[in-house]
């Protein structure tokens, strides 16, 4: 096994304080960045992938736990990396070619020599005759090879990429995934690893000789594998939807235990604790209930998820929240990257809408935690209501602010539609729904 | 010589010609340059005059415009420096951000008088034996009306700068010097250079007392074209103050076409989007720089090498220096006793301040309450005029796009005439009309303030979407119901910002609305303004702080109360863009 340019032991990253027994919000015991391989690290919104990949370039600090560049710890040397990130990240003040040329006056390489080395990187990347641009006038293909430009032109050893195809229409994203593979090929770049952040499955079994799937609550490796794929790899190939299927299942697969075994050796993170809050995933009842529609009409109530995103056109960070949230509600069951109605769900996907309202309340309820403890509390209370503050603290312990905010966004569309509690956006303020109707007309 | 290839030689000598006329023009600019430099820095070390004798011909209003666009220039250039410096460090230093950033609304609430006796003296002390002392004086009043916007504009501009843009600086290993120049600097750009526009408006606006001031009993005389107005309205003397004013309006004129048009077109470059927009705004002034080879030259064998030598000099050459550790503790050390050293002396002059505070008597302290109601009810009147006329007036202006292009250039000039210069003509009117300082200061402040007003309202208007407004008709709105479902609520953030902004300069305009002398007669009336400049006049520091501290007091607490909380509906609930 060759030498790791980067190896990171035991990291763990909490957000904000961390809190005495809640758990990380990642933790990887270990994760080698190794020389001549393409690494795709995958999982779903809100796993923590482009921190982990922040913390393996060293612009992050982890918690607790080390990154060492060649053996010795990041912060002790200057690594040479480059990033190329989702929204480019250029300087729109700056030409293409100062764009390009801004990392290496920063490395003090004399004039001459960052002419030479910007020209002939941006000839490599197909930008001769843009030098003298701005990326405002460039289509959004055009501003990544920038980004591409920019990255390589130092000769990074490791090449970071943050979802770099993701802000690109179909075909720029196909084109540049094309070339990028070419120049990786012909060794036309002097980069000797990429680490690829992506939540697109098939960009990362097109591009990657190995895959790294990251998975939530704790946020950790749920299977670290190689490819076997021959290039070019065809996408209409057995082999390729096989690995495309597989990884679907580790992903909608609500747990550990669960992870289904692939040909070659997968490894397995061991289980950890569940938490007392399981994440709500961010849906709307509308989506869900336009999903369970959905299957509900197919043969047996059961649709293969692979393809149902094919059907729908949806990227897996579209889908897979949907399919969490009727999961976590009971409507849904996953099994083998299949998703199975449930009787509830059925009955859920045939009623009416006051009916569906009611059959969602009875879910809720039951199901889901958050919104439990919500209700109770306003029922608890003497004037039935309390601040919408009160709980996005509770959350704080477990999650990000952010994500601590998204998650009462969350419960509290549901917990509308639901009917059982009322929100009062200026005064941030949670009422118990009440039976009789409100008399004060709601505000435009 | 065929016929195109005569067309093609003509151009090429039009080619040439015109870059040697640029030449031209742009050389005899450095010439009048230099020379300006030069009779300037003599001007200053000569022998201090405090009571400049003020011509009141027209002869003299060039140099004077001369001396106080000098003063504006060099206050200018001291705040931008003052603001970027604070800006950074209130941006970077996470445990002084709160501080450093509730200082500056403080002193941003405190009008230019009340920094007049202090600055004064210390400058005049300094230097006591040169001109310089005095015009230092006068430059740094104008610098305390400047600063304060500006340096909130680079600190909020620093704190919105996205962060994949941040980390591409860091993983790159950027120094922070070309940090500065090619990351924060040109994300800045814009917001300074609108803020460097209101800036020199709000010198313009306090010019005549930075120029003009008696302080404890002695008259302090400038000369400029603010004290030149101002002589012209103590001997009432009209035609000079037409000249002053047409004067003024002539330099600020120039000053839009030759300094703030191209500077606006240049910076247009920094906006950060990413997509090109139709019509970027376009300056000749501009385009005859960036044709003249001149400038290409200058740029080339002057700026480029200097910017090369300091990007080198700062570069991290991809090793992590070994820092000594002396130089470490020196590093951590430095801003801790810096902090102490400031902590010292502000802790000093609060004491000072109270014992100065405990000597005031009962009744010193219910006539400057009763003064601050006064100044109170004044604002807000004023405030409410301008509402009155300029809410349906934008509005209606805002709705007619074609009304709108004529209009607003009119307004822009109307507005860009600093309301002071104005004063003396308005009080005149007024007294001959039977009325009296009391509705000539709410006449200024009005004038001072609904410009803000006006021009917020018509963008919020011209910012409806037609849909909203189409839907009203469709429904056949009432009027009642057109202003207060479509109308009120599409022009509320743009409203709340404009009177933010109003208030502000209403608070300002209090100072010279209240107290004013013309023709050897002093018009003044009760309120917090005329008591600030009563207090200077006769040399009352108890008075002057007092009267300076109560005023800072109210003005943030109605920013905190009034104008926070609206300013955060207008964010949230009443954002159209959602």
């Amino acid at each position: 096994m060759p030498e790791a340019i980067i190896q990171a032991e035991k990291i763990e990253k909490f957000y904000g304080e961390p809190v005495a027994g809640a758990p990380p919000t990642i933790s990887v015991d270990s994760l080698a960045i190794e020389p001549g391989k393409i690494v795709a690290l995958l999982g779903p919104s809100g796993c923590g992938k482009s921190t982990l990949l922040r913390i393996m370039t060293g612009l992050t600090q982890p918690t607790s736990g080390r990154v060492l560049w060649h053996g010795k710890p990041m912060q002790e040397c200057a690594p040479n990396v480059g990033i190329v990130f989702q929204s480019f990240a250029l300087f729109p003040w700056l030409t293409v070619y100062e764009n390009v040329e801004a990392p290496l006056k920063a490395h003090g390489v004399s004039s001459f020599e960052r002419r030479k080395r910007s020209l002939k990187i941006l000839d490599t990347v197909g930008l001769d005759g843009f030098e003298q641009a701005y990326p405002k006038e460039l289509s959004g293909g055009m501003k990544q090879r920038v980004g591409f430009a920019r990255a390589l032109v130092v000769e990074p050893e490791v090449l970071f990429m943050d979802e770099p195809f993701s802000a690109l229409d179909v075909l720029t994203a196909e084109n540049l995934r094309g070339e990028l593979l070419e120049l990786w090929g012909k060794k036309a770049i002097p980069t000797r690893a990429i680490f690829l952040v992506t939540h697109n499955i098939e960009e990362a079994v097109l591009l990657a000789d190995r895959i790294i799937v990251l998975g939530k609550n704790p946020g950790g490796i749920r299977t670290d594998f190689d490819l076997v794929l021959p290039r070019p790899r065809d996408r209409k190939s057995p082999e390729f939807t096989n690995y495309v299927d597989y990884i679907y299942k580790v992903l909608t697969s609500p747990s550990q235990k669960a992870t289904p075994q692939l040909p070659s050796e997968a490894l397995l993170h061991p289980a950890t604790p569940a938490r007392t809050y399981e994440i709500l995933a961010h849906a709307r009842p509308g989506g869900i209930a336009g999903l369970l529609e959905l299957i509900d009409e197919s043969p047996n109530g059961r649709e293969d998820m692979y393809r149902l995103a094919d059907d729908l056109s949806f990227e897996l960070d579209d889908l897979l929240p949907i399919v969490d949230a009727a999961r976590q509600l009971g409507f849904l069951k996953v099994e083998e990257g299949d998703a199975q109605i449930t009787p509830e769900g059925h009955d859920f996907a045939a009623a009416e809408i006051l009916r569906r309202k009611e059959l969602f309340r009875q879910a809720a309820l039951t199901n889901v935690t958050l919104l439990r403890q919500i209700t109770r509390t306003l029922e608890a209370k003497r004037d039935h209501s309390a601040p919408e503050e009160l709980f996005t603290d509770l959350l704080d312990e477990h999650f990000t602010p952010e994500e601590s905010s998204r998650q009462m966004e969350t419960a509290i569309i549901w917990g509308r539609y639901a009917e059982l509690f009322e929100y009062d956006a200026d005064r941030q303020r949670l009422y118990l729904h009440t039976a009789e109707p409100v008399t004060e007309a709601p505000a435009q | 010589m065929s016929s195109r290839q005569r067309t093609f030689a003509q151009s090429t000598a039009g080619d040439r010609n015109w870059p040697v006329l640029m030449d031209a023009a742009v050389f005899c600019g450095v010439v009048a340059i230099f020379y300006a430099l030069s009779f300037v820095t003599r001007y200053w070390f000569t022998a201090p005059v405090a009571e400049a004798v003020i011509e009141r011909s027209p002869r003299y209003l060039p140099l004077y415009a001369f001396y106080s666009l000098v003063r504006m220039g060099v206050a200018y250039v001291l705040s931008l420096i003052f603001a970027l410096s604070y800006g950074y460090i209130a941006a970077y230093h996470k445990r002084a951000e709160s501080f450093l950033i509730a200082v500056l609304d403080i002193l941003q609430s405190i009008p230019v008088l009340s920094f007049l006796p202090g600055v004064m003296l210390a400058t005049v002390a300094i230097f006591p034996h040169r001109q310089l002392g005095l015009e230092l004086g006068s430059i740094l009043l104008i610098f305390t009306g400047q600063v304060w916007n500006i340096a909130f504009s680079f600190y909020s501009s620093l704190k919105a700068i996205p962060r994949e843009l941040r980390e591409a600086t860091e993983i790159y290993g950027f120094s922070p010097w070309q940090r500065f120049f090619q990351l924060e600097l040109p994300f800045s750009a814009i917001g300074l250079v609108w803020n460097s526009m209101v800036s020199i408006a709000q010198g313009w606006f306090a010019l005549m007392l930075c120029e003009m001031f008696v302080l404890n009993n002695r008259d302090f005389r400038l000369p400029g074209i603010g004290s030149y107005l101002k002589t012209a309205a103590d001997h009432a003397d009209k035609p000079a103050m037409f000249w002053g004013l047409t004067a003024l309006i002539a330099v600020i004129v120039m000053l839009d076409q030759l300094v703030w048009r191209p500077l606006i077109s240049w910076s247009d470059k920094f906006k950060f989007e990413q997509v090109e927009q139709s019509t970027p705004p376009r300056s000749p002034l501009l385009s005859m720089l960036r044709n003249s080879t001149m400038v290409h030259a200058f740029q080339r064998r002057v700026v480029a090498p200097i910017g090369e030598r300091l990007i080198q000099h700062f570069a991290n050459r991809g090793v992590v220096s070994e820092e000594p550790a002396q130089q470490g503790w020196l590093r951590r050390a430095l801003p801790i006793v810096l902090f102490a050293a400031a902590g010292c002396v502000s802790l000093y002059a609060t004491g000072k301040a109270v014992i100065l505070l405990t000597s005031v008597t009962h009744a010193e302290l219910v006539l400057t309450l009763r003064a601050a109601g006064a100044t109170f009810t004044r604002v807000t009147l004023s405030l409410l005029l301008a509402l009155a006329w300029c809410v349906p007036a934008g509005v209606a202006i805002g709705f007619q796009p074609k009304f709108a292009r004529y209009a607003q250039p009119l307004a822009q000039i109307a507005a860009s005439v600093p309301a002071t210069a104005l004063f003396p003509m308005i009080l005149l009117a007024i007294i001959e009309m039977g009325g009296g300082i009391n509705t000539a200061s709410i006449v200024l402040m009005l004038l001072g303030t609904q410009w803000y007003i006006l021009f917020n309202v018509i963008a919020g208007a011209l910012a409806i979407p037609s849909d909203l407004r189409d839907v009203s008709s469709i429904f056949r709105f009432d009027r009642r119901e057109r202003w207060m479902t479509v109308i009120l609520p599409g022009i509320f953030p743009y409203l709340v910002t404009g009177l933010i902004t109003a208030s502000g300069g209403a608070w300002n305009a209090s100072i010279v609305a209240e107290y004013f002398r013309m023709n050897d007669h002093t018009y003044t009336t009760l309120g917090l303004g005329a008591q600030i400049s009563l207090a200077n006049d006769s040399g009352n520091g108890r008075l002057l702080l007092l009267s300076t501290v109560v005023m800072a007091a109210l003005v943030v607490t109605v920013n905190r109360l009034l104008w926070k909380p609206l300013f955060r509906l207008a964010e949230g609930r009443y954002r159209l863009d959602s």
